[in-house]
């Protein structure tokens, strides 16, 4: 099988010949080409070559040309804070006041340099990779986009407090996040990973997700043109999982604070789960750790497919060892072809 | 009494203001503004800041409560009120990156739990080594949400050790709980796992502090 079928063999819920890997080390293919994040990210070409070193090296099932997520808030007017060794932050909120959202208009995604720069790249891996692997392209849900608009405090404060600029807010952002999505499904993206933080239950209560994130979610997802997996970005999701299925959805990002056991059981074949390994104590993983952690991880969630193994954040820290990332691969190889007969008799020698 | 807790962090949970308030304002009938401060307010925020860890509470519920709190004990313990815990000398501040959700959380907790403390904003290594110093700070909380400013809290404890420092530091934040490891690494002096645990952490430095 290659890339695209084991990916959709799994997303199907049948079991492909091995467990998927999606290794989200996007940020590492600056350090393959010897660039700083701010200009690895400052051209296409260098993701593009970036992103073609990382599948060769680390033999991923899908190229991930996201770029970083202010990249998105450039587009509505604010700018980006890069650093040596970490994500690119955004800067300064662009709703400075509640009343700013009143006059907000999405912006075109073809007025956007930053946006562009994207397109070019998802169009470049298209044409290198054909339909032989997943290009998996990134939209910030219009419900977690707050966070860096206004700041999540202040965005907290709105949802409670002032309910008609929360609705005015979310109309804005599905625009721009519908278009988004279509932009990069029509340049060549296979699917959408759809963050959305905020709606974990982490961060809100499966009440308010009920009334707020899960409709803008039904409603942007049903507009967006193509396959989409929602990503909790390391929040937890278990009382909602059921409720993220209904939004359409084929994955879930979930989070290695719940157990991966139980999350398998609650998907029950409705939605794939995307995960679980814990991308921040990676840093330090022995291999032997390492081996164990993708061990555990597909012995929980491998069965039956309906399984992609990938970090718990959907970005690996820029810290983790390339030699890390090659134990992982190795470990996958190893431990995850099909059928998964060890891992009937399987005891985990740390359970704790 | 814990029947009142229990009452008062549902009316936070749930939002309740007319009703934490009237749970507040009647311990406030039978004790003083600081006992009922200690008995109620900070006993419900600790017990959200667990329900928190361990998945029951969300973050929304513990901002908004810990912000509602923070009013309310503003009312009965201004920030000259003598009551007001103002020792060891404490700042909260978060490290390098930009997301302050965490931090503003902490600051609400502690000052909804009687203390006083210096709210640095955020700050750089440097600079905020140079600031504790010359505010004579015994107790630094450092918030942070993304791995390269955990690894950064490493730079400021040995920064204020070299410098002679007589300065306890707690850690807080996503990537501390993910690598339940990491703040010994970084050097701290302990990590808070939620805001109620920043409380619980500055009390008992208090007692055995000079």
């Amino acid at each position: 099988m290659n890339s695209m079928q084991r990916v959709l063999t799994t997303l199907g819920h049948k079991e492909p010949d091995r467990v998927p890997l999606f290794l989200l080390a996007n940020m590492h293919g600056a350090k393959e080409l010897g660039l700083s994040l701010r200009d690895y990210y400052a051209s296409a070409k260098n993701v593009i070559d970036g992103e073609m070193r990382l599948l060769d090296k680390y033999g991923s099932d899908c190229a991930y040309p996201f770029f970083y997520a202010s990249l998105e808030i450039e587009a509505w007017g604010g700018d980006t804070i890069f650093s040596a060794d970490g994500p690119p932050l955004c800067g300064a909120p662009v709703i400075r006041r509640a009343e700013d959202i009143d006059s907000l208009r999405p912006p075109a995604v073809e007025s956007s340099p930053a946006l562009q720069r994207v397109l070019e790249a998802i169009a470049g891996l298209k044409q290198r990779l054909a339909d032989q692997v997943p290009i998996i392209a990134v939209a910030i849900s219009p419900f977690s986009l707050p966070v860096m608009q206004m700041g999540f405090d202040r965005y907290i404060e709105l949802m409670h407090e002032q309910p008609d600029r929360f609705l005015r807010l979310m109309q804005a952002n599905e625009e721009f996040t519908v278009n988004w999505a279509n932009a990069q499904l029509a340049a060549g993206a296979t699917a959408i990973c759809y963050f959305d933080p905020v709606s974990s239950t982490t961060n809100i209560p499966r009440g308010l997700y009920l009334t707020t994130g899960q409709q803008v979610a039904k409603r942007t997802l049903a507009r967006i043109k193509g396959p989409t997996a929602t990503h909790m970005a390391s929040g937890r999701c278990l009382p909602i999982l059921g409720d993220i299925a209904d939004t359409g959805t084929a994955a879930v990002g979930v989070s290695i604070l719940e157990d991966f056991a139980q999350l398998k059981a609650a998907a029950a074949g409705r939605v794939s789960l995307l995960g679980n390994l814990n991308g921040i104590e990676m840093r330090r993983w022995t291999p032997a750790q390492t081996e164990l952690a993708v061990k555990r991880a597909i012995a929980a969630g491998g069965p039956g497919g309906g399984f992609i193994l990938a970090d718990n954040h959907g970005e690996i820290p820029f810290q983790v060892a390339d030699e890390t990332l090659l134990a992982i691969r190795d470990a996958v190889d190893r431990w995850g072809r099909y059928p998964l007969d060890w891992v009937r008799d399987w005891v985990d020698p740390d359970p704790s | 009494m814990s029947d009142l807790i229990t009452q008062f962090r549902e009316s936070l949970e749930s939002l309740d203001r007319i009703r934490a308030e009237a749970i507040f304002t009647d311990a406030l009938s039978r004790q003083s503004p600081i006992a009922a401060v200690e008995g109620l307010i900070v006993p419900a925020l600790e017990q959200m800041g667990a329900a928190w860890h361990e998945g029951s509470v969300a973050l929304s519920q513990v901002y908004m409560g810990g912000r509602f709190c923070e009013e309310l004990v503003e009312r009965v313990l201004p920030p000259s009120d003598p009551d007001r815990k103002h020792q060891p000398r404490s700042a909260i501040v978060l490290l390098n990156d930009y997301h302050a959700l965490g931090k503003r959380i902490v600051y609400s907790v502690m000052r909804a739990s009687g203390y006083e403390l210096f709210d640095y904003g955020r700050m750089d290594v440097d600079e905020l080594v140079e600031r504790a110093l010359a505010d004579r700070i015994r107790v630094l909380l450092i918030s942070v949400l993304m791995l390269p400013s955990a690894l950064k809290v490493a730079d400021v404890c040995s920064q204020l050790k070299a410098r002679g420092a007589d300065i306890r530091v707690a850690v807080g934040g996503a990537p501390f709980l993910f690598d339940g490891g990491l703040w010994r690494e970084v050097g701290a002096d302990a990590m808070g796992r939620s805001a109620g645990d920043a409380v619980a952490i500055v009390a008992a430095w208090m007692k055995e502090m000079p």
